[in-house]
């Protein structure tokens, strides 16, 4: 898949018009600023949102998703490149097979749509426990998330299975793309969710045991290390922080515990912004389609957040970084 | 047509032929490269076909340099026109002295073009800055000019020379 430097060059230049239209920090202000979620719709609206039909928050967000593969499959021939950003959304179909399965009932919308796979097929081998239909990365974990949920009926359990599954696939994907910047990202992704699973197993006292299943390994972190850390207290895990790429974290962890995650989820938007100068390459095109799965991300807190009366400065506690 | 005999005006003509090929073909890669970002700006912005247009066609130049320098060539060794009996070494120094165009030619091509697509990227976003983003590739024609110049100068000074 690695390329020449000097290709995508149309894709690229796309997308630099198509950056002026991502939403800016003050356009989220605006957002947080509005009185209630219809009012949000509207302003929205007004920035070319959804198709412009009085449509509820969850038809205009996913217009919004599809307005992004729609995009890439103009832009570029063979989308399999990204399929490293969709790995995320089969290992949640799994999960909702696996867990709607368990429970024996159907749940409406809960599967996503974009994903490698199609959610039906996800479904209907998890749902005729033919886990052999499934590509063979995902056999193994589906097997043993179901398994492990059929005999303990412990959702945690089989949520850190999965949700490890698809780390790895996602830093695997990385690895081998060749791509400099989708191996950023699948390490960036990895690390965010180890420091993040670290810090959370930590304050609620989980065992090393559990840390070593949920911890996936990835070249900026040391598992052992991070593991004692998290079991010694927050401030061992500060300390440990002190000798990574990640020092910034350890000073947004003496400040609070929503600093430290909010840098968690903002660390991926930070190191790919540099994207924004890239004449050629895959970087940009990638960079952009992060860039709007992070801002219908903060759109999606802010409308939810609206709707259940949440006060500003929660769910402006929760609202991301934008690329722009 | 005996070879030997006419080895003058053989490496002459190579050289000529060079420095309009392997400039072309730069100029082709690069006004190649640049079009296919302009053609993706102009597809979210139509408005900006002119602006982009200028910044595509900047790396086109060289081109028409290794053709003038071609021509040039081409009339002073007479196949154009005259007596194309020129000696050995003669067609040697024609040969060399198209060699900056040729190779000058074909690199700053393919570097202003990448220059002009930054540049292309530039206009995108900000489009009342025009100006200044085409000074960014219009840099590296200075080069260009140098070899054309060097070549045109040498061509012309071969041609009274007493060997």
């Amino acid at each position: 898949m690695a390329k020449n430097k000097t290709d995508y060059a149309y894709a690229v230049a796309r997308i630099r018009s198509k950056e002026l239209k991502l939403l800016s920090a003050s356009f989220l202000e605006q957002l947080l600023s509005a009185s209630d979620c219809e009012s949000c719709l509207k302003l929205l609206a007004e920035r070319g949102w959804g198709n412009g039909s009085g449509e509820t928050p969850e038809e205009m967000l996913s217009t919004e998703e599809n307005r992004i593969w729609e995009l890439v499959e103009d832009l570029v021939k063979d989308t399999s490149v990204f399929h490293v950003f969709l790995y995320k959304n089969d290992y949640h179909n799994l999960k909702a097979a696996i867990k709607e399965l368990h429970h024996r009932n159907g749940f409406p919308g809960i599967y996503l749509e974009h994903g490698t796979l199609s959610p039906q097929v996800i479904r209907k081998a998890v749902s005729e426990n033919r886990f052999s239909d499934l590509p063979e990365a995902m056999q193994a974990p589906a097997r043993e998330a179901y398994t492990a949920l059929l005999h303990t009926h412990d959702g945690q359990l089989c949520d850190v299975i999965l949700d490890r599954a698809a780390l790895e696939a996602t830093y695997q994907a990385g690895k081998v793309s060749g791509n400099e910047f989708l191996a950023l990202y699948g390490e960036l992704t990895v690390a965010a969710a180890d420091l993040k699973t670290a810090f959370r197993s930590c304050r609620t006292g989980k065992s090393r045991e559990f840390l070593t299943r949920a911890l996936v390994p990835c070249d900026t972190l040391k598992l052992p290390e991070l593991t004692q850390a998290a079991m010694e207290g927050t401030e061992a895990i500060g300390k440990y922080l002190e000798n990574t790429p990640y020092r910034e974290a350890a000073d947004e962890l003496k400040r609070s515990p929503s600093a430290f995650e909010k840098w968690c989820d903002n660390l991926l938007i930070r190191k790919i912004r540099p994207q924004l100068h890239e004449p050629f390459g895959l970087g940009p095109l990638a960079a952009y389609i992060l860039a709007r799965e992070n801002e219908i991300k903060s759109v999606r807190i802010i409308l939810f957040g609206k709707r259940n009366q949440l006060s500003e400065e929660s769910i402006r506690e929760r609202v991301r970084e934008t690329y722009v | 047509m005996e070879i030997m005999g006419n080895l003058g005006v053989l490496l002459a003509l190579l050289g000529a032929v060079l420095a309009a090929l392997v400039a072309g073909i730069g100029s082709a890669i690069g006004v190649g490269m640049s079009g296919e970002a302009a053609a993706g700006v102009v597809t979210e912005e139509p408005s900006l076909f002119s602006k982009v247009l200028v910044l595509q066609l900047l790396p086109g130049t060289q081109g028409i340099y290794g053709l003038l320098i071609g021509f040039v060539t081409l009339t002073q060794i007479g196949i154009m026109g005259g007596s194309s009996d020129i000696s050995v070494i003669k067609g040697l120094l024609y040969l060399v002295a198209c060699l900056p165009m040729a190779f000058v030619g074909y690199k700053s091509a393919i570097r202003q073009a990448r220059a002009s697509v930054a540049s292309i990227g530039l206009v995108a976003k900000r489009p009342d800055q025009f100006g200044k983003a085409m000074i960014f590739p219009a840099m590296v024609e200075t080069y260009a000019i140098l070899a054309l110049l060097i070549s045109i100068l040498a061509i012309f000074g071969i041609n009274g020379l007493p060997v």
